[in-house]
């Protein structure tokens, strides 16, 4: 079979990120310097992905990718930077035998498939986690801070920001953003793509700014004690990126009142187009109010929302009691029941957050909210689906396909009564191709019935090893991998962690947020083999 | 800039299609026309039909315009098929010579461009062939009754011409019986081949047009007066049958002013970009002469059923058609002037021609010279005029019925505004230098009066 994807020359800029991946990691190098703590994984992290880099550079010394090539050049760097982001974490189990000795040896990532699904939930901004303890004494500031970073990398894109800053992708740049961003389409910006990649990725970058300095500012101003210069980097890191990782093992519930509301027009912006900052940035404020994409996503949010806080407020949206192996205690549970029933501020305040956290995917909790009754967690389940914006850093469906899809089940309906009627699909007064619409249902079936799949294998596996899963347990674990989400309910909840799945079931878990991260598609196509032939 | 008053205008008209020749067939009998086109055989026949010089040759190169005496020339109206040809005549003309030019486009985008800056392409005046067309329906749209309307002095007086229905209140009784309305002036009656002066004592028949002139309300308060069953502005459900330009335009000016119309095409492609282009219509791909479709959507439902298919026969078949359905008034482009008679007189409403439009407006562009604003009743059976009154005007500053009196008959002075405000014509009212005057104009009597309004 001859082999018509230059796939050397996909790997020749695979490798170009590689080496860069070097620059980030000197940030965790510094503060472990700072801290006092040992700098041999990130020290050896450097060397291996210079030298892998350089060596995948060396396939192609000149790669000119077509469309092709851009799809395999996507999903491989995004599989060889989470192989790579995994070594700090196994080094800092193992330590080089003979000359550094481990520093976390009992880290539950020794294992090789929790080292990667920790790599690959921090890239693809899930926020999914397998950590044993999440606490800055059983794991050092610096590999603590690498978790964060990663999900701050991958949240705007790594191939957006090597579109940004390496000229030789400036051809094939847009097409390489189209395959990784989220969305159907991306938006050019200015007539270059690396100033519309550099234009994306300053938005980004001053929102983060602005959010740690927000937070350290309140705890300079006595309103958030526990948020330190180290807390406020860290989870400025992993808000903008809709990630969700927290060096805290409580998440957001470990801060204030103050910081829970601070955070969650963060989180709000997270999941918004960032073009649609950049248009306001440049004199068109309206664009941002206007746009039809950003109108439904606040609506959807503002509803679930609404009623999140009215089942907390009467208590019908709060578990009873609490039953026997879960998250949380009969005292969590009767302190939870005493925050939320009756006290408005509290339960809308729980009740946004959670909301905001699982639409824009980010993951962060401000409450154990498996102590929340059926009807509150089917809210959130649903909101799961619905996902951020397309040109956001969330995950998910993205709410535009969700618009374009109610739209043209609303002109079927329409049709259905008058057979003759040519009815366009309208997005913000201009037409939507039928050829991008039926792309949409495509993706949206696609990802539903991966959905369904994936389920029912986790299901297979959990037999296996006599795992106990609960359907709403093992369907939020796959809708919160693939859309990127991180923690679902029961034993994924927020205060949980995915380390009792099997070695299988967390590799697969890695594969589906590998898909989620990158919408499907780019990854499936290069799987065909009409995709490897003519 | 030329000047109407002086004989032998010379006027260069660049395309002898049917436009290009109306509008040679219209102003020779006033105006020296040399007549440019491409093809010979065309030019030939213009040669021999019309008293005009005619010229072979690209009128966009100079020196086929220099054949044509461009030197010499007061106005140069392009008005061949192609827009971006029009354009570069009239940039060719601004380029070597003072000519006023008149362009007609097609594509509207060439309007908006020209309405931003009016130095645009050389052109002076630019005639959109489509627009005027569909902008003339949907004024008929907007008083149902009438077959023809236009608007004066910024939209403060307007014409209509209507026809008497059967079993119409109105029927059989005099026109001072008829006339209820303080601000509206009976201009004419027009039967069959002849044109009555309205008089008090003229009495309405069924099948009579009437014109008459006044404030836009008593306009429409006649309407409701002669045909009651069809209030006016109601017209709420309009049925477009063709997506040609004129379709589009007439689609895309109904839904600005809040209407819903739906627009039939059977072409997909024509009918996929309508739709896009048209949020406020909808727009249905069929084929309009298909009866169980039209009953299944319940056209005959509609109050206006607008023909603008690309054939004259398809647009008097579905007519008559909508008509059977039992719409209440059709309206159908006719492209042939010489059908337009016969249509209305087998079941069409309105028929309206772009060529008799365009030559209108062009009309109205050649009396610059006094006239404000022009519409032609009936292909040029009468005009109707605004005015601007200056101290030579026989009407300044004595009564009306001693300025009438100097006059021919077939002259009405219609209404008069002064400012802002609408004054009803009396025979004691006195008019004031700067008024502007509606008057109705007989054809037999137009080059003789005009001047000396």
């Amino acid at each position: 079979m001859a082999i018509r994807v230059d796939y050397r020359a996909s790997l020749s800029l695979v490798g170009s990120v590689l080496k860069y991946l070097a620059v980030p990691l000197a940030l965790p190098l510094v503060v472990a310097v700072v801290y006092g703590e040992s700098v041999a994984p990130f020290l050896v992290t450097i060397l291996v992905t210079v030298a892998v880099g350089g060596g995948l550079e060396r396939l192609r010394p000149d790669p000119d990718i077509g469309a092709r090539e851009g799809f395999l050049m996507v999903g491989a760097t995004w599989l060889a930077v989470s192989l790579i982001g995994a070594l700090p974490y196994l080094i800092e189990a193992y330590g080089l035998p003979g000359i550094v000795p481990a520093t976390a040896p009992e880290s539950t990532l020794r294992h090789p498939s929790n080292a990667l699904f920790e790599s690959m939930s921090g890239f693809t901004t899930t926020g999914a986690t397998v950590l044993g303890r999440i606490s800055l004494d059983a794991h050092g500031h610096g590999i603590m801070l690498w978790r964060q970073l990663s999900q701050w990398l991958g949240g705007m894109g790594i191939v957006v920001l090597a579109v940004a800053i390496l000229p030789e992708l400036s051809v094939g740049g847009a097409q390489l953003m189209d395959a990784e961003a989220p969305g159907p389409g991306i938006e050019k910006l200015t007539p270059r793509i690396a100033e519309t990649a550099r234009a994306l990725w300053g938005a980004y970058l001053g929102f983060t700014v602005l959010e740690i300095v927000l937070l350290y500012g309140l705890h300079l101003g006595g309103m958030a004690p526990a948020m330190d210069v180290y807390n406020a980097v860290s989870h400025g890191l992993t808000t903008m990126p809709t990630g969700g990782f927290s060096p805290e093992a409580r998440s957001i519930e470990a801060f204030s009142a103050a910081v829970q509301w601070i955070i969650i027009p963060f989180m709000i912006a997270a999941g918004t187009n960032f073009a649609l900052f950049w248009h306001a940035l440049t004199g068109d404020p309206k664009r941002l109010p206007g746009d039809s994409e950003f109108r439904f996503y606040v609506g959807a949010m503002a509803v679930l929302s609404a009623l999140v806080a009215l089942f907390l407020f009467v208590g019908n949206g709060v578990a009873a009691f609490a039953p026997p192996n879960t998250t949380y205690d009969a005292s969590y549970l009767a302190g939870v029941r005493a925050t939320l029933i009756g006290n408005a501020e509290p339960a809308l305040r729980h009740a946004i957050f959670q909301t905001v956290s699982l639409v824009t995917t980010t993951g962060y909790a401000s409450i154990d909210f498996n102590a929340w009754g059926a009807s509150a967690q089917y809210l959130l389940l649903f909101g799961m689906f619905v996902g951020g914006s397309a040109g956001s850093t969330g995950g998910g469906i993205k709410v535009v396909r969700w618009y374009v899809i109610l739209k043209s089940i609303r002109r079927e309906l329409f049709t259905t009564a008058h057979p003759e009627a040519v009815r366009p699909v309208r997005l913000a007064g201009r037409t939507v191709d039928e050829r991008a619409i039926r792309g949409i249902y495509t993706f949206t079936v696609l990802y539903l019935v991966l959905f369904f799949v994936a389920t029912g294998l986790v299901f297979l596996d959990a037999g296996r090893v006599g795992l106990s899963l609960s359907v709403l347990e093992a369907m939020s674990a796959v809708a919160a991998t693939l859309g990127n989400v991180g923690p679902g309910f029961g034993l994924v909840g927020p205060m949980g962690s995915y380390l009792d799945f099997s070695a299988a079931s967390k590799l697969f878990m890695v594969a589906l947020m590998w898909l989620g991260r990158l919408e499907i598609l780019p990854v499936l196509v290069c799987l065909t083999p009409e995709y490897w032939r003519q | 800039m030329y000047d109407r008053e002086r004989s032998g205008v010379r006027v260069i008209i660049v395309g002898a299609g049917q436009v290009g020749s109306s509008i040679a067939a219209d102003l020779a009998g006033t105006h020296d026309i040399v007549v440019v086109d491409r093809d010979g055989d065309r030019v030939e026949d213009l040669t021999y039909s019309l008293d005009v010089l005619t010229v072979r040759g690209d009128g966009t190169s100079l020196s086929t315009l220099e054949e044509a005496g461009i030197d010499e020339a007061d106005m140069v109206i392009a008005s061949t098929d192609d827009d971006e040809t029009n354009i570069v005549i009239c940039s060719t003309t601004r380029a070597v010579s003072d000519a006023f030019t008149v362009a007609r486009v097609k594509n509207t985008e060439y309007l908006r461009t020209w309405e931003r800056s009016e130095r645009a392409f050389g052109i002076d005046f630019i005639v959109c062939t489509n627009l005027l067309a569909a902008e003339s329906i949907v004024r008929v749209v907007g008083i149902p009754a009438a077959r023809d309307v236009d608007s004066f002095a910024n939209g403060r007086v307007q014409m209509a011409e209507f026809e008497i229905p059967t079993g119409s209140p109105v029927t059989d009784q005099t026109v001072a019986e008829a006339d209820r309305f303080e601000q509206l002036t009976f201009a004419a009656i027009l039967r069959d081949d002849e044109l009555e002066i309205a008089r008090g004592d003229s009495v309405l028949h069924e099948h009579d047009r009437v014109v008459v002139i006044g404030d836009p309300q008593a306009v429409r308060g006649f309407a409701t007066t002669i045909a009651p069953e069809e209030p006016p502005g109601t017209a709420e459900e309009v049925v477009i049958i063709g997506g040609s330009e004129i379709g589009y335009h007439v689609a895309r000016l109904l839904g600005d002013r809040g209407f819903t119309p739906r627009l039939i095409e059977q072409d997909t492609e024509r009918a996929r970009q309508l739709a896009e282009d048209l949020p406020n219509a909808v727009v249905m791909e069929n084929d309009a002469t298909d009866i169980d479709f039209l009953e299944r959507e319940h056209v005959g439902d509609a109050d206006f059923v607008v023909a603008a298919l690309d054939s004259d026969e398809k647009n008097l078949l579905v007519s008559l058609l909508a008509r059977r359905l039992g719409v209440d008034r059709t309206v159908a482009i006719i492209d042939a002037s010489e059908y337009v008679e016969l249509f209305e007189a087998v079941g069409v409403d309105v028929g309206v021609n772009p060529r008799e439009v365009v030559a209108e407006e062009i009309t109205r562009f050649t009396r610059e010279g006094g006239a404000e604003n022009v519409a032609i009743i009936e292909s040029d059976r009468a005009e109707v005029l605004e005015v601007e009154v200056d101290a030579e005007s026989i009407l300044v500053n004595r009564p009306i019925h001693e300025s009438v009196a100097d006059l021919p008959t077939g002259v009405v002075i219609g209404a008069i505004t002064r400012g802002d405000e609408f004054i009803t014509p009396r025979g004691d009212t006195v008019i004031e230098p700067d008024d502007h005057v509606v008057v109705f104009l007989d054809a037999s009597v137009v080059d003789e009066v005009s001047p000396a309004l």
